[in-house]
């Protein structure tokens, strides 16, 4: 287990205060923030390459703060993967054992073994300015795996990556994970949380506003940042169906007995649909509409937001409505009411597992 | 090459202007040389080469300069990677000091470098102690040519080093390597082409040294001083072939090291 206890740390113009959290042994922590935030800061900071001011970092119940970098038990990953461009793709992956002065002929084997682990087994002989963002990110992956860290630290690894390396690079990292690897990963993109974490975190100005499974944090956000932030207040989990027939990505996600229309290019298979609550309409009676999904539900809780109010309704599955005091009033919005929910497939994003 | 015709074919008046004045600054540079080497028949540039003070004196040159050049940029090097690194009290006054061999005159900072060196002074007499002979031998003259062209390496080196990305170091000791191994084989490698250009611009530069080796060791004696001392006592005639002859080594030797460490550049390939 990986603790950070009131961590203060800074480095350049940026700094981090008072970050406290836990990612459990084999969990995969996705921690959320903007740019700026200081998110490679505190991974320099658990590495041991930026200088911690106050607090403590425990691994496996160790105080590490002020250990030797090489005896942290972290491979860091950087979001450029800072390869090093005057070394083959091999010697890269053998840098780190070298370091170690394994022997020769035991890195040879090391080195094939990760390739053949990460898929870069055709890249041994490239140089580094050769290689893809997706093929870059690999020998990266398996850099850094080569000394086999305790926990690998990413820093926005899906990042520069077009949607094909995308999806290449979150299942080589459900791999690494289902492995027993735990995992820090820390990125401005909630879809790459949805789509790996088992726990988020989510930080702003230098500290951690909230942590917990992805599903509690972005339906529950606890304070107005996170919710800016995760924007997202509908996460359905269901299976998204073969469509019957191809009609330009128009697909069918089924949850809990409901069937929602989405627009996708993702094949079948588990995973999530995210609809923003300001994308949800709602009526007294069927509404006659293009939106393809309408459903019959009953308002569980009226709750007012920064900007409007929240309608909670139950509709075999619970879908948030955002409107304004003024549709309140005038359609004379109250709990137990029944109403309709709608809302277009093109405003329902399907992001598998 | 084709496209930088054109551009300057199709181009406006004042890059004609430009060009122009760049015509005339090669121009100064180039003719000189040209008529020293032209002013020099084949046959005096032989029996110049024949000559065992000419060829003692050339021989006697590139060796100390590159003695001087390897054995200083073993601390050159660290400290050029410390002042791209690291924030320091001073820093600005310690660059200043760096700077400082390329604003003296040569001839003051050979007496100065005499005062250091001679056997009355506390590093002159114990180096005369364990044998080694600064004033009048090849120690004085490295002494010298370091003096006046160590800036050129530090300089060279520490812009060469403040160009790679510390990202690259973090990552190597991220990985388990020591600071000395991650010096050695992350920053020094992708400073290569800088510390190259800075070590043969300080060699280039110990070797054209005249004034402050003349005054710490005129004996025994560099092409610099030959040169000049043939010129003042023999006058022009006999000072050219010698001029020519080190010119033309001199470039041979630049050639060739420029030749031998050529390394294939990863980044475009």
């Amino acid at each position: 287990m990986l603790r950070v206890e009131h961590l203060r740390v800074r480095a350049g113009d940026f700094s981090l205060r008072d970050v406290s959290f836990t990612v459990e042994d084999g969990a995969y922590f996705v921690l959320l923030g903007a740019s700026g935030a200081g998110k490679t800061v505190l991974l320099e900071a658990l590495a041991g390459l930026a200088p911690v001011r106050e607090g403590r970092i425990l691994l496996h119940g160790a105080d590490i703060t002020r250990a030797r970098i090489r005896h942290r038990g972290f491979g860091l990953v950087y979001q450029d993967r800072a390869l090093f461009p005057h070394l083959t793709v091999r010697r890269n992956i053998a840098y780190g054992l070298h370091a170690r002065r394994m022997p020769r002929a035991l890195v040879r084997d090391r080195v094939e073994e990760l390739a053949r682990e990460t898929g870069t087994r055709e890249l041994l002989r490239r140089y580094p300015a050769t290689l893809s963002g997706g093929e870059a990110q690999r020998v990266a992956l398996a850099r850094a795996l080569a000394t086999q860290p305790q926990c690998l630290l990413l820093d926005e690894p899906l990042s520069a990556l077009d949607a094909h390396a995308r999806g290449e690079m979150r299942a080589l990292l459900r791999a690494i994970h289902r492995g027993g690897r735990t995992i820090l990963h820390v990125t401005h993109d909630y879809e790459e949380a949805l789509s790996l974490a088992t726990q988020v975190g989510v930080i702003e100005d230098g500290t951690i506003r909230q942590t917990g499974p992805p599903g509690e944090v972005f339906r529950h956000p606890r304070s107005e940042f996170v919710a800016r932030f995760v924007g997202i207040r509908n996460i359905i989990e269901g299976r998204l169906e073969t469509p019957a027939e191809d009609r330009a990505g128009e697909a069918l996600f089924v949850s809990n007995g409901l069937s929602f229309h989405t627009l996708t290019d993702a094949p079948p298979g588990p995973g999530l649909l995210l609809v923003r609550s300001e994308d949800v309409t709602l009526s007294l009676t069927r509404p006659e509409s293009s939106a393809r999904n309408c459903f019959p539900g009953t308002i569980r809780e009226i709750v007012p937001a920064r900007l409007g109010v929240e309608v909670y309704v139950d509709a075999g599955v619970e879908i948030a409505a955002l409107v304004t005091p003024g549709s309140v009033e005038r359609i004379g919005l109250r709990e137990g009411l029944a109403v309709w929910v709608s809302f277009k497939a093109g405003a329902a994003r399907f992001i598998g597992e | 090459m084709n496209s930088q015709i054109d551009t300057i074919r199709g181009a406006e008046p004042l890059t004609l202007v430009f060009a122009f004045c760049g015509g005339l600054v090669l121009l100064f540079l180039i003719a000189p040389l040209a008529g020293m080497v032209l002013g020099s028949p084949f046959a005096t540039l032989a029996e110049t080469a024949a000559d065992p003070e000419v060829r003692d004196s050339i021989w006697l040159t590139l060796w100390t300069s590159m003695a001087a050049t390897l054995l200083l940029s073993v601390a050159a090097i660290p400290f050029a990677y410390l002042l791209a690194r690291r924030s320091f009290p001073l820093k600005g006054l310690v660059s200043a000091i760096i700077d400082l061999p390329i604003v003296v005159p040569h001839s003051a900072a050979g007496i100065a470098i005499l005062g250091f060196v001679s056997s009355k002074s506390v590093v002159g007499g114990a180096a005369e102690r364990i044998g080694i002979h600064f004033v009048g031998g090849a120690p004085g003259i490295m002494a010298a040519m370091a003096f006046v062209s160590l800036p050129f390496l530090i300089n060279a080196a520490r812009d060469g080093f403040a160009a790679v990305p510390e990202r690259f170091e973090k990552a190597a000791l991220n990985l388990g390597a020591s600071p000395a191994r991650v010096f050695a084989t992350v920053s020094v490698p992708l400073a290569w082409r800088s510390i190259l250009s800075g070590l043969v611009l300080m060699w280039a530069r110990g070797l054209s040294e005249f004034g402050a080796v003349a005054v710490v060791a005129y004996h025994p004696i560099v092409t610099p001083v030959l040169i000049y001392e043939r010129f003042g006592a023999f006058g022009l005639k006999y000072a050219r072939p010698v001029a020519a002859l080190f010119l033309g080594v001199c470039l041979v030797f630049f050639l060739v090291i420029r030749l031998l460490a050529r390394r294939p550049d990863h980044a475009t390939r």
